[in-house]
């Protein structure tokens, strides 16, 4: 249902089954037009994106780490061995994918880590 | 043995299955809040109409201790009855004989009352609570799941197939009622997923409940595997119900018509839900409620994509399937899941002779780099696909907002729409008035003394000159500007006049739907 406002524009009440004062409107700016409106729970949920850092070396799986093959500091050269994850019942050896010096270690021997944990970070 | 003494026979034989799992399993499952397989039958269906078959079923494993276990009726209740007088198919799993698990019998009795399904031409139901497959069965087990699915897709758009999840449905289980037309969801009783928090967790490392990883809450607001969505079982089978009422039993037919009722015209006032400044939210479903019989709307998937709204009206006591475009989340805009919502839909209404009524008002795609990686593009596309492909009777009104590609996309007379009526506050443009000004007047803005002012001037140009139905009216793809009291009428009159309407498709095996 609509009210009238004082400038007799007609402006929507919230029709919402829910409590009113918990209704909160946001804005959303489509192609420079603003509306208002609520967001859905999917819409809350949504990831911003980043640029990935090549430098932050991610895991692509879960596992357990068996063997670290370099220290903080190190030079490594892209390509190196970089660590032996244990993860679906294979024991993976990652490779460098950039070279550069080792500026921190993440993780250690026989830990457990999940999906996009940060392992390795490069200067 | 008399007859009276093998009749006395029958019934003993009868009573025995009819406990199913015994008395402590079902005590079991009443402490889960939850009703045995056939009490749901029973509270689903019209009084004294269901009639089971296959009770004397007995599983053949042989392996694994199984060999002399009974599992009454192997784990499976099957039967006919009706719902409102409706004919319909049904099964129930019986989560308390072997915990509803899956094996050969169970399975070659669920088949069974599927073919009898499609035979017949009536509603298959499906209410899933199941631990999954019968381990015991092995291949046996994998090979009845696979023959269920095989029947869902030969089913699908023949018959009206609903799943009722009303315990756990997990791993492969739960692919028949993704591959059926509606699925029904209980508050703490339905599970659904692939893999459970347990494998999560080993795996994976994550933790998660299960009811925060497949719980009905879940799958009605964040998956979109369920399309409703009740706090009880009985509330869910009222719902089961009402569905019932408003689908035709098979693609051959209509939904039965009920009595032409008018909408609560006092109550819904269709000139005044509707804001003047685009800019400004309503509840779509209000318009729609203006419009059908007794102002009844029964909405599909309420919880999830609110930017768009789908379900079923009656107009003249004829089923209708409406789509629109929701101003009160997100603006209304389409994204990945409206789309992907609302073309299913469009697909449903097709196959089973629902003409669909389309409300437009929307400023156009939801922008951002999740959407674009989510593939916005490809599942935007299934929505063109599914109106264009659609025949059955498809009326459009424009309410307000209809910029870009989601004018062209909301069954537009470009997607072969058979009448596309738009109110005289509707906007038919490229794009909304501030981005086409920035755009158009660039030159002009960027160099004047003033730019803002200039800016402001531009746009109030723009939507002087293009924000109206007229532009679209004058080249015929509007058919006729309208004023909002008169929309039932159109509508009325639109949907008679296409009750024989002839569209024939190109000669094909079958389209490449973009799924």
């Amino acid at each position: 249902m609509a009210t009238k406002d004082k400038k007799n524009e007609i402006i929507a009440a919230p029709v919402i089954e829910e409590d009113e004062s918990k209704v909160r409107f946001h804005t959303i700016t489509i192609d420079g037009d603003k509306y208002r409106t609520l967001f859905t729970e999917s819409y809350k949920r949504r990831k911003n994106w980043e640029k990935p850092n090549e430098k932050k070396i991610f895991s692509e799986i879960p596992g357990t780490i068996i063997k670290i093959h370099v220290t903080e500091g190190q030079e490594v050269n892209e390509g190196d061995l970089m660590i032996v994850i244990e993860a679906m019942k294979m024991k993976n050896k990652l490779i460098f994918p950039i070279g550069g010096v080792v500026k921190k270690i993440y993780i250690s021997e026989n830990e457990k880590i999940p999906k996009r944990h940060l392992m390795l970070e490069l200067e | 043995m008399s007859l009276k003494r093998k009749i006395l026979e029958l019934q003993m034989k009868r009573e025995k299955v009819l406990q199913g799992g015994g008395e402590k399993a079902i005590e079991k499952q009443v402490a889960m809040g939850k009703m045995t397989a056939r009490e749901r039958i029973i509270t689903l269906l019209d009084e004294n109409s269901f009639h089971e078959y296959d009770l004397f079923v007995e599983h053949e494993a042989r392996d694994f201790g199984m060999d002399g276990k009974v599992l009454h009726g192997d784990g499976v209740i099957t039967g006919t009855g009706t719902i409102y007088g409706a004919p319909i198919c049904i099964y129930a799993q019986d989560f308390t004989v072997a915990g509803g698990s899956l094996g050969l019998m169970h399975a070659r009795k669920i088949t069974k009352i599927m073919d009898h399904a499609m035979k017949m031409r009536v509603p298959i139901i499906g209410i899933n609570d199941s631990g999954g497959a019968r381990i015991q069965e092995g291949v046996n087990s994998l090979a009845g799941y696979g023959e269920i699915f095989y029947r869902n897709t030969m089913a699908s758009g023949v018959i009206p197939q609903i799943s009722v999840i009303l315990g756990p449905c997990a791993g492969g289980a739960v692919y028949s009622p993704a591959l059926t037309d509606f699925v029904f969801v209980v508050e703490n009783i339905s599970k659904m997923f692939i893999t459970g928090p347990e494998v999560i967790k080993t795996v994976l490392g994550e933790e998660i409940s299960m009811e925060d990883l497949g719980g009905a809450r879940v799958h009605s607001e964040i998956t979109g595997n369920a399309h409703f969505y009740a706090e009880s079982e009985i509330e869910c089978f009222d719902q089961v119900k009402k569905l019932i009422t408003y689908i035709p039993w098979n693609n051959g037919q209509k939904a039965r018509p009920f009595e032409a009722k008018e909408p609560l015209y006092s109550k819904y006032k269709i000139d005044e839900i509707v804001p003047g400044n685009p800019k400004e939210p309503y509840d779509v479903c209000d318009v729609i409620r203006a419009i059908t019989d007794g102002s009844e709307f029964f909405e599909i998937m309420e919880l999830w994509a609110r930017n768009i709204v789908i379900g079923f009206g009656r107009i003249n006591g004829e089923t209708v399937g409406f789509v629109a475009n929701q101003p009160m989340y997100l603006a209304g805009v389409l994204d990945v899941d409206s789309s992907d919502k609302a073309a299913r839909f469009i697909r449903y209404c097709d196959a089973f002779q629902i003409p669909i009524v389309t409300l437009v008002d929307l400023p156009g795609y939801l922008p951002g780099v999740d959407q674009e990686h989510a593939g916005v593009i490809r599942h935007g596309a299934k929505l063109l696909y599914a109106y264009s492909e659609a025949n059955v009777p498809k009326i459009t009104i424009i309410l307000r907002k209809a910029y870009g590609g989601g004018y062209i996309a909301m069954n537009s007379r470009h997607l072969n729409a058979d009448y596309v009526f738009a109110w005289p506050g509707a906007e038919i443009a490229v794009m909304g008035p501030e981005g086409a000004a920035n755009i158009i007047f660039r030159k002009e803005i960027t160099e004047a003394k003033d730019p803002e002012k200039m800016r402001k001037q531009k746009v109030k140009e723009y939507k002087e000159k293009f924000a109206n139905p007229y532009v679209a009216a004058a080249k015929g793809y509007v058919d006729s500007v309208i004023e909002p009291k008169e929309t039932r009428k159109f509508l009325l009159h639109g949907l008679e006049v296409s009750k024989n309407k002839v569209d024939r498709k190109p000669i094909k095996k079958h389209g490449i739907p973009p799924f």
